[in-house]
């Protein structure tokens, strides 16, 4: 039995032209035996930045609180908000201090950073359950659907999606890949970042 | 004369098939695998089964190496290992309903498994387990039962037909068959289910559910069933039970086969997709609630913490 099975869930990431695309499944199990349809894994952090935690539940609600409050001591610090590349380097941080204990949870982050010129750059990244970090320029997966979403981004991904396009996209790779896993799905839940609003949609999904 | 007819030529005296050249082959140095096909039963030629078994002192623990699912997930040797099935006896004959998810470790192999196996117009057979085993054995358990009929002038008893299952699989024995099945029929007795698993267990009874999601079934059916039922409520029985495991456990879903065995044979009464049945029902059919089974549809706007489904907008 592998802990990171232990409750299923999944989570997937992606870029699009000047947006980017978050979304997971809403199961919560223990092991085969589905407990809730309605478990959420992905949290806004700021306005611009979501974070999506697949993995261990409990540590799920752990870090989610953990996240918020380093975020917010870092935003009273610092006196702005926090930028997608940093809160990367935090939630990476923050795993590794657990390097011998970890949080069985693998993060998917996804936002709009500001460039010099003063527009919005898509940033999506993921980490391992120590914190190696993985900047992709694409898309990026997590949890127990993991390698069957890497399969289907692979196929439908396309670089330069409008958000309306990219939103499809991803709907379609997400709602696919949790079909051909028994510990993912139970419907779903996806947010479009861009620059002037946040789409955030729920899923009708597959209920077995 | 060509050089090459005339290597084929009887009439030449270089024929490679004249008599001093041929040798006849003694029966037992060929298999009757070499003759090519024989639907999987090519090893009954000689009469009783016989399988080829790998060449070590152990064969049974060194195939155990290869198929134990606990020390390696990723082995296919056997798949089918979550699965939902049911059989019930009622007033109105035999209701037995499916699910057909075929899973290989967390991963979902197949949505459309035929869990059901027609033995012949009027047994079935379900699949539970290992699926070859499943239906390689009662296969040829059809077989057996047609030879029971052209020896005996009469079609063979449930009670019979699940025996010589039972016994046959009690031969195999820690070898590492894997099956838990129910031989269902209508024989002069009436409608029968019997419980037949590779332990060489054979229960007789009224309600079998097995599988990973049979608790699940279970629970539904248990809570529903009665023997005076009409076809329609039976029917409907079958399908809201393997919907319920369907939608609880990870390893069953996708669809439900439902058939129906009355006194002339089973009937094929339908394949159900789970997902449609949790949002929409079984749809026009009888027995149908006409609407979904999904409690969503059943709490939906009727209390604060549940408000009504609202529509994504754009």
């Amino acid at each position: 039995m592998s802990i990171m099975e232990y409750n299923g869930g999944s989570v997937i990431a992606m870029v699009g032209k000047d947006c980017v695309a978050i979304a997971s499944d809403l199961r919560l199990g223990n092991q085969a035996l589905g407990i809730s349809s309605n478990f959420q894994k992905v949290f806004p952090v700021t306005d611009r930045i979501y974070v999506g935690l697949a993995g261990l539940g409990t540590d799920v609600i752990t870090l989610r609180e953990r996240f918020r409050y380093r975020v917010n001591m870092y935003t009273i610090k610092e006196e702005r908000e926090i930028e997608p590349e940093t809160f990367a380097h935090l939630v990476s941080s923050t795993l590794y201090e657990h390097r011998f204990g970890p949080y069985f949870i693998e993060p998917v982050v996804a936002g709009l950073s500001k460039t010099p010129s003063g527009g919005l750059k898509p940033f999506i990244a993921a980490t391992d359950l120590i914190g190696c970090i993985n900047f992709a320029k694409d898309f990026v997966v997590s949890g127990t659907a993991s390698s069957k979403l890497f399969g289907l981004a692979e196929g439908l991904w396309e670089p330069d999606l409008e958000p309306e396009d990219l939103f499809e996209t991803i709907s379609q790779t997400l709602l696919n890949a949790v079909d051909r896993d028994a510990y993912s799905g139970w419907g779903a839940v996806v947010h479009v970042l861009t620059k002037d609003k946040i789409i955030s949609r729920t899923l009708k999904g597959r209920m077995d | 004369m060509n050089s090459l007819v005339d290597r084929f030529a009887s009439s030449s005296s270089n024929s490679i098939f004249n008599a001093k050249n041929l040798h006849v082959v003694d029966e037992d140095d060929c298999s009757d695998g070499a003759w090519g096909s024989q639907a999987g039963f090519g090893s009954l030629a000689k009469g009783v089964p016989s399988f080829e078994v790998p060449a070590v002192p152990d064969p049974s623990a060194f195939l155990r190496l290869h198929t134990d699912d606990h020390a390696d997930p990723s082995c296919r040797i056997k798949i089918q290992h979550g699965t939902t099935t049911l059989a019930f006896r009622f007033k109105g004959g035999v209701i037995v309903a499916v699910d057909s998810r075929a899973t290989a470790g967390s991963y979902v192999a197949s949505g459309t498994v035929k869990k059901v196996i027609e033995i012949n117009p009027y047994l079935l057979g379900t699949m539970a387990g290992g699926a070859a085993d499943c239906q390689y054995w009662e296969t040829y358990l059809g077989m057996h039962c047609r030879l029971h009929e052209l020896r005996n002038r009469e079609r063979i008893s449930v009670s019979a037909a699940s025996k010589y299952l039972s016994n046959l699989v009690y031969g195999y024995k820690g070898m590492g068959l894997s099956m838990g099945t129910m031989i269902c029929g209508w024989d002069k007795t009436g409608p029968a289910v019997f419980y037949v698993d590779s332990d060489g267990t054979r229960l007789k009874g009224d309600l079998f559910s097995v599988g990973s999601g049979s608790t699940f079934a279970y629970g539904v059916l248990d809570q529903g069933y009665r023997w005076d039922m009409s076809d329609e409520e039976a029917q409907e029985l079958g399908r809201r039970s393997i919907y319920a495991a369907g939608h609880r456990d990870a390893f069953s879903g996708n669809t439900v086969n439902l058939y129906h065995v009355k006194e002339e044979g089973w009937q094929f009464i339908g394949n159900y997709d789970i997902s449609q049945l949790h949002y929409d029902g079984p749809g026009n059919v009888a027995g149908s609630p006409g609407h979904g089974y999904g409690y969503e549809t059943r709490v939906g706007g009727l209390s604060s913490a549940n408000p009504p489904a609202v529509e994504a907008q754009a």
